[in-house]
């Protein structure tokens, strides 16, 4: 939809708490310290929370709104991270502004930020109405974040058909909160059982991690400082696989080698 | 089907719940997809077994009209065993100017 070179990219789901905004915390962190200039934007003004997971709550001074009624100029509103200067936010602004921002809004404000940055993470809200119809009519391209539940799945389908109908190219998907365990047992949707389902190619796979909880009760994403914890190391192998490196993904199918593990193998052998 | 789903149908037991899982969605996906409502649903069925009717013998019991999907792509598929073709059907010859 714009014609520069630095690629805006929504990150959505549909079903709430899936891990969009935690996705777009540590995605941005892992591709600004890649050596990407990253902008993230927090396009959901009713319940923000990228400044949270960011670490960055106390240092706003001006947000959107700011930007978009000319009070404060681009600069003065995005806030630099301290530890990774690669890496800015535009901090959502009052939930009011729900009631009258319009699509040409978000994509006034992507245009002015574009210029300065390589890639533009566009933080959509939960749901398939207005505040994300807003969020989408800047992207270019999109990546779906889901979990191996069904709810999880139907949402996903739905924002992928609205996604579809706008154009947005390409659509990629990353499937959180794996559970190796549960999978291997057949008792959680399998990786082939969601791509199939939903026809997108895998951007990543993310095991269920306890770490990305103590991560966000202290406002550091676990990307940021060499963490080799399993949600750490999937994150930054999103931000590769996205600058086009290729990496092989996990098999939660083979995630324990004992006798248990190849006689739950040997229960999934395909008959026919 | 896989080795334990093989097991689970012999031991008549529930099979697993992520087979249930991947098989609720396929269906509830077909129609979310159309956004078609059960009513016109039925009311198309009932129109496209009228036409079809119309020229061939139909075995109304055994007729089938549903959604399917695969590949993000929607299809129709209609299942509508033939009894016998009608031969009282003249082909409609169209009028000339």
């Amino acid at each position: 939809m714009t014609g520069s070179s630095t690629r805006t990219i929504l990150i959505c789901s549909g079903k709430g708490g899936v891990g969009k905004t935690t996705l777009t915390a540590n995605l941005g962190i892992a591709l600004a310290s890649q050596g990407v200039r990253t902008a993230v934007l927090d396009a959901d003004f009713g319940l923000r929370n990228l400044d949270l997971l960011l670490g960055l709550e106390n240092r706003i001074v001006y947000t959107a709104q700011e930007v978009l009624a000319g009070n404060c100029r681009l600069e003065q509103a995005m806030v630099k991270h301290k530890l990774q200067p690669n890496l800015a936010l535009l901090p959502a602004g009052n939930p009011r502004m729900l009631e009258w921002l319009k699509p040409e809004d978000m994509q006034q404000i992507v245009g002015l930020i574009q210029p300065h940055f390589d890639v533009v993470l566009i933080d959509a809200p939960a749901g398939i109405e207005d505040g994300f119809k807003n969020a989408a009519a800047a992207a270019d391209e999109a990546i779906v974040v889901t979990t191996p539940e069904v709810s999880a799945v139907r949402d996903a389908d739905r924002v992928i058909g609205l996604l579809n109908t706008r154009e947005v190219e390409p659509i990629q998907l990353v499937l959180n909160r794996v559970r190796p365990k549960m999978m291997q047992s057949q008792e959680m949707l399998g990786v082939t059982d969601v791509t199939d389902i939903l026809a997108l190619p895998l951007l990543g796979l993310v095991f269920e991690d306890e770490q990305v909880i103590v991560s966000t009760n202290r406002g550091e994403p676990l990307t940021l400082n060499g963490s080799s914890s399993p949600a750490a190391i999937a994150y930054r192998n999103v931000a590769k696989r996205l600058q086009g490196e290729e990496v092989p993904l996990p098999d939660p199918t083979k995630q324990r080698r004992g006798l248990r593990a190849k006689m739950r193998q040997l229960m999934q052998t395909k008959l026919f | 089907m896989t080795l334990r789903e093989m097991i689970d149908r012999l031991l008549g037991r529930q099979q697993a719940s992520a087979t249930t899982a991947k098989h609720r969605l396929q269906l509830v996906l077909a129609h979310d997809r159309s956004d078609l409502n059960p009513d016109l649903m039925e009311q198309m069925r009932r129109e496209i077994l009228e036409v079809v009717n119309r020229y061939v013998e139909l075995d109304l019991e055994g007729g089938d009209v549903s959604l399917e999907t695969e590949e993000r792509a929607t299809a129709l598929v209609a299942n509508l065993p033939i009894r016998r073709v009608r031969d009282d059907v003249l082909p409609q010859v169209p009028a000339v100017q």
